[in-house]
């Protein structure tokens, strides 16, 4: 039976990136082994505050797994995670603390918005919500959805990993990426 | 059986604080009476430590704001566990001048139920030991539960107001 199983199960490893083989060695270019080593091997910090944050727990849990992705590791220190993934309701009281968390991450980093309330405040159009954490921190990808299903908020996680895999080495130094971090506010 | 509680408390209330009380009323079997916003504390303090009626614990306590915008009210509700009795005290009061005694003498739950009170109506409690916003942010200079404020958030410029019911 378990043989059957095993047999059936069709596993996948990461599709190196082009470059030029031969015995012994394998060159290519730093930035797209760097991205597919950043891109399988995402730690992410689950800011999970509502509804939303019940989907991910599916979404870790052995059904949807993430950690076929490379998420095996949560990390719930800022100074250790790559990915920011906010999911739930923002309140406006909340907001400074989401904008330390996001602060306190290192270079590179990337933040993936869950759910129809952290991506423009969702449902709660009112005096205490957040209209959206890319009011504070800058996004880089929204899952839309109240609450998104699992298989949605994998679909989210993959395209922040082909974000990270395609990113080039210079990105984060280049004059775009510091306009947009001035417009923040965010060193 | 509620009219029968309705009337000893009503009995009791107007022996003790004669003129205190301005209604005594039983919506869906519930006693509330309305009382004076000066007598109201005395009122509570009976309430909870006469050995007859024992209203020991104070179930909420929150404020309200009525429909022509004249007036603020602080409701509380206090439950009487031993014989199962609720019940609620409504005391209104003008909204130029919205200041009540507090009860966090009588009951230390009130403490955070006024911090709320005072954060949503702006009702003031004179001797709450730290009366400041506890709910919303900090710098808010507005009483949001008020009626004249609207619910939704003002900074929105995507929204059209007819479409979304704003």
């Amino acid at each position: 039976m378990a043989k059957d199983i095993i047999k059936k199960t069709k596993l996948e490893v990461a599709k190196s990136p082009d470059g030029l083989e031969g015995p012994g060695f394998f060159a290519t270019k730093v930035d797209e082994a760097i991205g597919l080593a950043r891109a399988n091997s995402l730690w992410p910090l689950p800011f999970a505050t509502s509804c939303c944050g019940i989907e991910f727990m599916a979404t870790m849990g052995s059904h949807y797994d993430l950690a076929r992705f490379g998420m095996e590791r949560l990390s719930f220190s800022p100074r250790q995670a790559d990915l920011l993934m906010v999911m739930g309701t923002i309140a406006k009281k909340m907001g400074p603390t989401l904008r330390q968390v996001y602060e306190q991450m290192a270079e590179p980093r990337w933040v993936l918005s869950v759910g129809a309330c952290a991506s423009s405040g969702g449902i709660f159009d009112t005096y205490s919500v957040l209209q959206g954490i890319d009011r504070i921190i800058p996004v880089d990808v929204y899952v839309p959805g109240c609450p998104p299903r699992p298989e949605q908020i994998i679909d989210g996680i993959l395209k922040i990993q082909e974000l990270a895999k395609n990113e080039s080495g210079r990105r984060r130094h280049s004059a775009e990426y510091k306009d947009l971090m001035n417009s923040y506010g965010i060193e | 059986m509620n009219t029968e509680i309705l009337d000893k408390i009503s009995n009791a209330l107007n022996t003790k604080f004669p003129g205190a009380v301005d209604s005594a009323e039983l919506p869906y079997d519930f006693p509330v009476f309305t009382v004076k916003t000066s007598q109201v504390h005395d009122i509570l303090r009976f309430l909870k430590e006469d050995q007859d009626l024992n209203f020991h614990f104070l179930t909420d306590l929150t404020g309200l704001q009525t429909a022509d915008e004249k007036q603020l009210a602080v409701v509380y509700h206090l439950h009487n566990m031993p014989k199962n009795i609720r019940v609620r005290i409504k005391s209104f009061f003008d909204i130029q001048k919205p200041e009540v005694p507090t009860a966090t003498d009588l009951w230390p739950a009130a403490n955070w139920m006024e911090r709320e009170t005072y954060d949503f109506f702006g009702i003031r409690f004179t001797g709450h030991p730290n009366l400041k916003r506890i709910l919303n942010v900090d710098e808010m200079d507005i009483f949001p539960m008020r009626k004249e404020y609207p619910l939704e958030d003002q900074t929105r410029d995507d929204k059209e107001d007819k479409m979304f019911g704003r």
